[in-house]
């Protein structure tokens, strides 16, 4: 079992397709084959034991994801936006390693014999292969490794063995699905999960992909225009910047048919707008972890239909959940003591099935004796199966025994006219232990006092839940996904 | 003669373009055939034989290939004349359950 059977059975069946668009570079799924064996024979003659990338998307991330593959050695993207020190600390723990890097990012690497680096335009201008490459086909073999943002300490490397992203793939998505007109936008940096099943996803569908370098809401519509996109994945914030950006104005996409988001909380305010700005699109809210290949739930587009029309509360409400488990794996929800639980009954999230990983280099399988994963998301299920989610086990306030959710007490202040931004962390307290505190952004020239947000909690919530410190701030940290830094924002509370 | 289904595993037809890729087996030797030979290896020489006219139902890339209890599905990576069985009987397509994009 290997990954490269993606692009095999692709470049078999439609060879001819354009699979890949950058810019002005267009490659067809035999190309992309023909260019992953040659990048293979380079990475093998290299005695490398990593493939590692460090750029912006651009056809070297197909090519090196499958080269990668068929050469027998894991892929290992690395976050081009870390510091100098950050990312050779992490090409040490590739080492020997054949790293993919561009002219911009070159620099910031240090020399080391150990590491063969090669330019992107030498990469993808690497001479053919003098015979085609078979994959091996040991299902355990580590296709690919992400390092994950850890809150503390070193980054985290997660290990996703061919086995679990094949588990994904063939059992999320069909084969040639895709139309010869189709075309996904992807906008997600190839250090992401959701970058490396964009390309796996794509290919088996035999879906074009168009790849943007960065984010940025006018290229990403100009691109969408150009390129006739039919199926894009957002993260939260680029929708609510694309949202923004239109305004109440025509989104003129008429090629558009499907919109996929996540990699976060997606805030109601955005995905309604959002649903009325694209009144034909298709939304689906994907929710998955890097730990388990991707996807795990869904919430699809009839299920957003029903819940933005619906005047029932209970089917209202779905719009903030995650959708229900794809069928390819399985979902429980647990107490603190394992015990599990009945529906509407909030604990901590667990996930079993092929496609989970739940294994770190070094510290090994995090799955217990049944296979289960904890994802440290804390979340219930309701009487139908949809799954809703309420933050990281880690984010929760306990204030004098109590488990208190920010995530309440965000969505009443966001309730509040002038409120634009909101993150509720725990905050150092000696008579509980921890207590309540909010970190708030106003909109611009909106006004609002710290007991008038104090009193509206009190309001909504129980007193325990009224955030006893308040500090307005012009903006929060968030990373460059989209997620915001609690850790950040605790760390100011404790430190004042 | 059987053969073991390891997942991952890959075998191709005697008599035809057809290539599988084990999914999932339950431990066990099967007698694993397409248009009506026993499949081989895939670096394997072919036969030279013709597909079985009984078993000429053809494979379609893409494809699921499941036995009744859906304990063993191959996954069909190369689409050929003849059609797949395993101890005997005839593997369906597996139905896949439609999910929407969502990468």
């Amino acid at each position: 079992m290997n990954i490269a059977t993606i692009l095999d059975m692709a470049a078999e069946a439609f060879g001819d397709r354009v699979g890949v668009v950058c810019g002005k570079r267009r490659l067809t799924y035999a190309q992309l084959r023909e260019r992953a064996h040659a990048a293979a024979v380079a990475i093998k003659a290299a005695n490398a034991k990593y493939v590692a990338l460090l750029d912006v998307n651009s056809p070297a991330a197909p090519i090196a994801i499958f080269a990668a593959a068929y050469a027998g050695v894991p892929f290992v993207p690395l976050n081009y936006r870390l510091t100098r020190q950050e990312i050779n600390e992490l090409v040490d723990r590739v080492a020997p390693a054949y790293l993919i890097t561009s002219a911009d990012y070159q620099p910031l690497i240090a020399h080391r014999r150990d590491v063969q680096i090669v330019l992107r335009d030498a990469f993808l201008d690497l001479p053919i292969a003098p015979n085609a490459i078979e994959a091996g086909d040991d299902p355990r073999a580590v296709a690919v490794q992400l390092f994950t943002s850890g809150t503390t300490g070193k980054p985290k490397a997660a290990i996703l063995r061919h086995e679990n992203l094949m588990s994904y793939i063939v059992g999320t998505v069909e084969f040639g699905a895709a139309g010869e007109d189709e075309a996904t936008i992807v906008t997600v940096p190839p250090y992401h999960i959701a970058g490396i099943s964009a390309v796996l996803s794509s290919t088996y569908a035999c879906r074009r992909m168009v790849q943007m370098e960065n984010f940025e809401p006018k290229q990403w519509l100009d691109a969408c225009r150009r390129e006739q996109v039919t199926n894009a994945f957002l993260v939260p914030t680029m929708l609510a910047r694309v949202v923004d950006h239109l305004g109440d104005g025509p989104s003129d996409l008429p090629a558009l048919k499907a919109v996929a988001y996540g990699g976060g909380k997606m805030p109601l305010t955005t995905i309604q707008r959002a649903i009325k700005l694209f009144p034909g699109v298709d939304f689906t809210n994907a929710y998955g972890l890097t730990e388990t290949s991707s996807t795990i739930c869904v919430l699809g587009p009839e299920d957003h239909r029903a819940a933005a029309g619906a005047k029932d509360a209970k089917i209202a409400r779905r719009l903030g959940s995650v959708g229900k488990p794809t069928g390819a794996v399985e979902i429980q929800v647990r107490d603190e003591s394992g015990r599990v639980l009945g529906t509407e009954e909030a604990g901590l999230v667990f996930v079993r099935g092929g496609q989970v990983s739940g294994e770190y280099l070094a510290l090994g399988s995090q799955l217990d004796a049944d296979g289960w994963f904890p994802t440290r998301d804390r979340g219930f299920v309701d009487d139908e199966g949809y799954l809703f989610l309420d933050g990281r086990a880690d984010d929760v306030i306990v204030r004098g025994g109590e488990n208190i959710s920010p995530g309440e007490i965000e969505e009443v202040l966001m309730t509040h006219p002038a409120v634009a931004d909101v993150a509720v962390v725990a905050m150092p307290d000696e008579q509980w232990g921890e207590g309540v505190a909010a970190a708030i952004v106003l909109k611009s020239d909106a006004r609002a006092t710290e007991a008038e947000l104090q009193e509206l909690v009190r309001g909504k919530l129980r007193s325990s839940r009224v955030p006893q410190r308040i500090v307005f701030k012009s903006a929060l940290p968030y990373n460059d996904l989209g997620k915001v830094l609690r850790r950040v924002i605790r760390q100011e509370f404790s430190a004042s | 003669m059987g053969v073991a289904l390891k997942a991952g595993a890959r075998f191709k037809s005697a008599v035809c373009d057809t290539q599988v890729m084990v999914i999932k087996a339950p431990a066990g030797d099967y007698d694993l055939c397409c248009g009506g030979a026993e499949m081989i290896a895939p670096t394997a020489a072919g036969s030279g034989a013709q597909v079985d006219p009984n078993h000429a139902g053809g494979t379609l890339i893409g494809k699921r290939y499941v036995n009744a209890d859906e304990s063993v599905e191959l996954l069909c990576t190369k689409g050929g004349a003849g059609s797949l069985s395993l101890n005997g009987t005839a593997l369906e397509v597996k139905q896949a359950k439609q999910l929407p994009s969502s990468d």
